[in-house]
Order: structure tokens, then sequence, then C-alpha cells
């Protein structure tokens, strides 16, 4: 924020950085290999919905738009777009795809994105999540901030017989390693802190 | 139309703010000229005493400003609390952050039944923000979105910078200040001292009635620049989460509650009412109508936040603009 800015207590809404996000096929491909995830087909748009019409219209035709496009061949039937609201209030938009299609998901993302930064609503963005899992069933996200344009992983700690029901807790270790390993790959955040906790996040 | 935006600045508000902090500028700058001239004009002792308030003034400015977050905290009895202890407060205050693109505040929770929440803090990395007991109470009803507009309020204040900015606003009220105990204590104790110099009493006299004056009219010009600054807040705090009605109706239920608090409790928060979300003493407080001022009462001009209507009005005409359907049109609307 500029000087001006902070005199007259101005904020202007932060636009999103879209472009980035479509590193992240050739990033899933890297991940495989050094890590042993596989991309689970499912990711996510989180967005914060805006009271009143308008908004609600333009969240329908995207998922319209979305819906109809999955009929498209090689996508196995054609899963359709689910859209739910999570407990602070933020609406995902899921996209599903099966697991080597992550070009056409990140595709479908973009989609989702573009409508809504078309229609003048590009600040309400929060993030995107594209869920990854490996063969001991761990379960891994790679969160992209639309806001800084940068990614980070997210890996939550779910096993039936840890930290008992209220403990909400990242493997934090396997986080780091990701973040090694994708470092040349995907511009990673930096800033440990806002490495968001995104519990309950649908698709993971 | 590379861009469209649905989130134009608001110019009036902006023109308003700006004539303000002139204003208070100008008498800044009167109020030096004037000592200047006055010490010029005079021996050294009442040179002294400005150059002694201005030092204590800065001096108090500064500590004030540097631990604006401890004290802050520990005037309100607040608490710091972990992401474990707070997870709801907490994953708001996360997204927010990631929407406005801003570093994280710390979060803090005050053992306080009376609704309300503030923001302080030297910069972003040290800033606090806190909320009461009562704010999250079930007896209050807060709706998730009502208290994640409070919070996007509080976080705008940050953002804005406003602790910083109130403070260098309200160094010239301190100094002058100040300078007339200075001077007045000067008068009582210094009088027999200097009773050769005929010259001196009538100075220590000029300097007390220009600082009264000084410290009158930025009293009220501060006043009118927290009360923009509340509006400035408002605003960014709902183009921030996209919900100015939540933001409406958090404001309307902590307000009724407000009213409805004894006066002692309301005392004691004072000194912090400035940071507050809504204040903790409206003013006109006998009249049991809250904190909505009439527009030309007294207790509107000297209110360190807008009135309710006031507030709720702004966030109505917010809704409305992010509900055009062809956004860019906006700014015109607003004239």
């Amino acid at each position: 924020m500029g000087f001006l800015d902070v005199l007259l207590g101005r904020t202007k809404p932060v636009q999103p950085k879209l472009d980035d996000l479509f590193a992240l096929p050739s990033a899933a491909i890297q991940l495989q290999a050094a890590t042993g995830f596989t991309p689970t087909g499912s990711g996510s748009v989180c967005f914060r919905a805006v009271e009143g019409k308008t908004f609600a219209d333009i969240q329908k035709e995207v998922r319209e738009l979305l819906d109809t496009d999955n009929s498209r061949p090689g996508g196995a039937g054609g899963l359709p777009v689910e859209v739910t609201k999570d407990s602070f209030g933020y609406t995902w938009l899921i996209s599903n795809h099966l697991s080597d299609e992550v070009d056409t998901l990140v595709t479908d993302l973009h989609a989702v994105n573009s409508a809504l930064v078309d229609n003048g609503f590009g600040p309400q963005l929060l993030c995107t999540l594209v869920a990854f899992t490996d063969e001991n069933h761990r379960r891994m996200a790679l969160v992209y901030l639309y806001k800084r344009g940068t990614f980070y992983p997210f890996a939550p700690l779910n096993g039936a017989g840890g930290a008992g029901g209220a403990g909400q807790n990242r493997d934090n270790a396997l986080e780091l390693q990701i973040k090694g390993v994708l470092s040349e790959d995907l511009k990673i955040e930096p800033d440990l802190s806002k490495w968001m906790a995104l519990w309950g996040a649908p698709g993971l | 139309m590379a861009t469209r935006t649905r989130y134009a600045p608001d110019r009036g508000l902006t023109v308003r703010m700006t004539v303000t902090m002139f204003l208070l500028g100008l008498v800044f700058v009167a109020f030096v000229a004037a000592i200047i001239g006055v010490c010029v004009a005079s021996h050294q002792s009442a040179a002294f005493i400005v150059v002694i308030a201005l030092v204590f003034g800065g001096g108090s400015a500064f500590i004030s400003l540097f631990y604006s977050d401890k004290i802050a905290l520990a005037a309100a009895g607040a608490r710091e609390v972990s992401p474990q202890e707070a997870p709801e407060l907490h994953g708001i205050v996360d997204r927010l952050c990631a929407l406005a693109d801003m570093d994280k505040p710390r979060v803090a929770i005050a053992p306080t039944s009376m609704p309300n929440a503030f923001a302080t803090g030297r910069n972003s990395k040290n800033s606090v923000l806190c909320v009461t007991q009562g704010l999250l109470s079930s007896q209050l009803g807060l709706t998730k979105d009502e208290l994640e507009g409070v919070l996007a309020h509080e976080l705008s204040h940050v953002a804005h910078k406003d602790v910083q900015v109130m403070t260098v606003a309200s160094l010239l009220a301190i100094v002058a200040g100040l300078l007339v105990r200075f001077a007045f204590y000067s008068e009582l104790f210094g009088g027999g001292r200097r009773s050769n110099n005929q010259n001196a009493l009538p100075i220590i006299a000029i300097i007390m009635v220009v600082s009264v004056v000084v410290y009158a009219v930025s009293f009220l010009l501060i006043r009118v620049l927290s009360r923009y600054r509340e509006l400035a807040a408002d605003r960014s705090g709902a183009l921030l989460t996209g919900q100015p009605l939540a933001l409406a109706s958090a404001l309307q239920k902590v307000s009724g509650r407000m009213s409805r608090i004894p006066n002692q409790d309301l005392r004691a928060a004072e000194p912090l009412n400035a940071f507050y979300f809504a204040p903790a003493m409206p003013l006109n407080d006998g009249s049991g109508r809250g904190n909505g001022n009439g527009p030309g009462s007294l207790s509107a001009l000297f209110s360190t936040h807008p009135s309710l209507d006031k507030r709720i009005e702004q966030l109505e005409k917010i809704q409305q603009q992010l509900n055009e359907v062809s956004p860019g049109s906006g700014a015109k609307g607003l004239h």
C-alpha cells in the first residue's frame, strides 16, 4: 500500500494472479516421481461469495458451464461439479476428473477464476486446492494462493489413532519435504506463516 | 476496459479526509509559527518551556506508539491466543489475511463481557487484533458472517495504519495540552523569580491562550478524522468480505448491547475508545439511544465514531455497488 493510501484510509482490493496455476501439471509429474504422491483428480476453487443476486447468478453460470463441459470425451461419463459452503462461509467449487487429467482439471479451475475475474469479482478468490494421495493413503493438497501467486503444501494428519478428536495436526515434515521437491517447479510461498490451515477442505 | 472493478473508491470520503488532514496540518503550522514568534520576541525561559513540551509530548507519543500493542492489551486485560486455543477465530483471520494479502496479526481475547474488538500495533508485524469475550458469547448471538465482518473492519484499521496516523495526528494536541500545563505552572511558581522581567507574564499568558485554542481546534479535527477513518475501515472491511449487510447487522447487535451495559464498565474502557469497533462510551449516554447521534448534535461533533445510521447507510450503498450488473458505472452513482 502506498503512502497516500495509508493517509486516506483506502485499501485497493487485491486482484488475483492467475497464470502461475498452469505450472501445476508439470509439478504433479515431478511430485509423483520424487515422492509417490499422485493426483486424486479432484480440485477445487475457494472464494468468498458476495451477498446478493448478481454474484449468485454468476456462480450458477460457472457451474452450468463446467457441468456441460464435463461430458467431453475421455471424461468417463463426466462427474458433475459440486458446490459446497464451508463452516467459514466460503464457497468451494469442486471439479472431479481422473487422476491423470491434471491438465483438464487446471483448465476447469481456470475457467472458474476467469469467470469471476471477468465479472469484476476477482478480489473474492481465496485459493485453489488440488488433492494428492500416495499408496499409504496419506493425503496432501497443493494450495495455490491467488493473491500471492504462490503454492504451498497442506498435509493434514487425520489417522484414526492419532492426535485425538479435537487435535488438528499437520504433517509438517511431509510439507517441508514437498517444499524441497517442488521448489524448482513451483513458486513456493516463502513465508511459512502464510501456509494457512484448511481443515475439512472438500476434496481432501 | 481490461480490469473492471466493482470496488470504486469513495471520492467524497477521500476528499473530506484530505480536507480534515489539511486543516490539522494548517493548525500545526500556525501553532509552530505562533510559538516561534512568541519565543523570538521573548527570552529563553519561554523557549525552554516549549522545547520541554515538545520533548515530553513527542516522547510520550513515540512510546505509546512503540508499545501500543502491549499497552492496549494490558489495559484491556487481554491474553494472546494460539490457533489451538481459538481455531475458529484464527481460521477467520487466516482467510481474511489471505484474501487481503496482508500479514497476519496476533490474535488476543479480552475477558470482558462488553462486546467489542480493537486492533493496534505500530506496524503490520507487531499488530494485535483483540476481541472481547462478550463479542464471542452466544448471548450476543453474532453469526459467523457477522463476526467475520467485525474482524475485517479491524484488519482494515491495521491495513490503513490507523494507529500510526492517529498518533501523529494527536501529537499536536498532546504538545499543546502540555504547554498549557507547563505555562500554568511556571506562572504559578516561577512568577516570583522573574518579577524583575515585566515581559515574562504576558508571554506565558499568550502561549497559554494559543495552546488552549490549538488544543480545542485540533481535538475537534482529530475526532472528525477518527470518524472518517471508521467509515473507511467499515468500507474496506465490507469490500473484503463481500458481505456489507453482515457487518451492518453486527454493528446493530453490538451497539444495541452496548447501551445496556452499566456505566462503570464503560468508563474503564474509555481510554481504548478510539480503537474500538463501536464506541464504548457514547457521549449522549443518558438518552439511551446508544450512539445513534442526531446529525447536528454536539455529541456527534465530539464522538470518535460516526453514528450508527451513517455507518449502516454507507454499508447499504456498498451492497448496491457490489451488485451492479455492469460494474464500472458505479463511480457515477457515488456523486
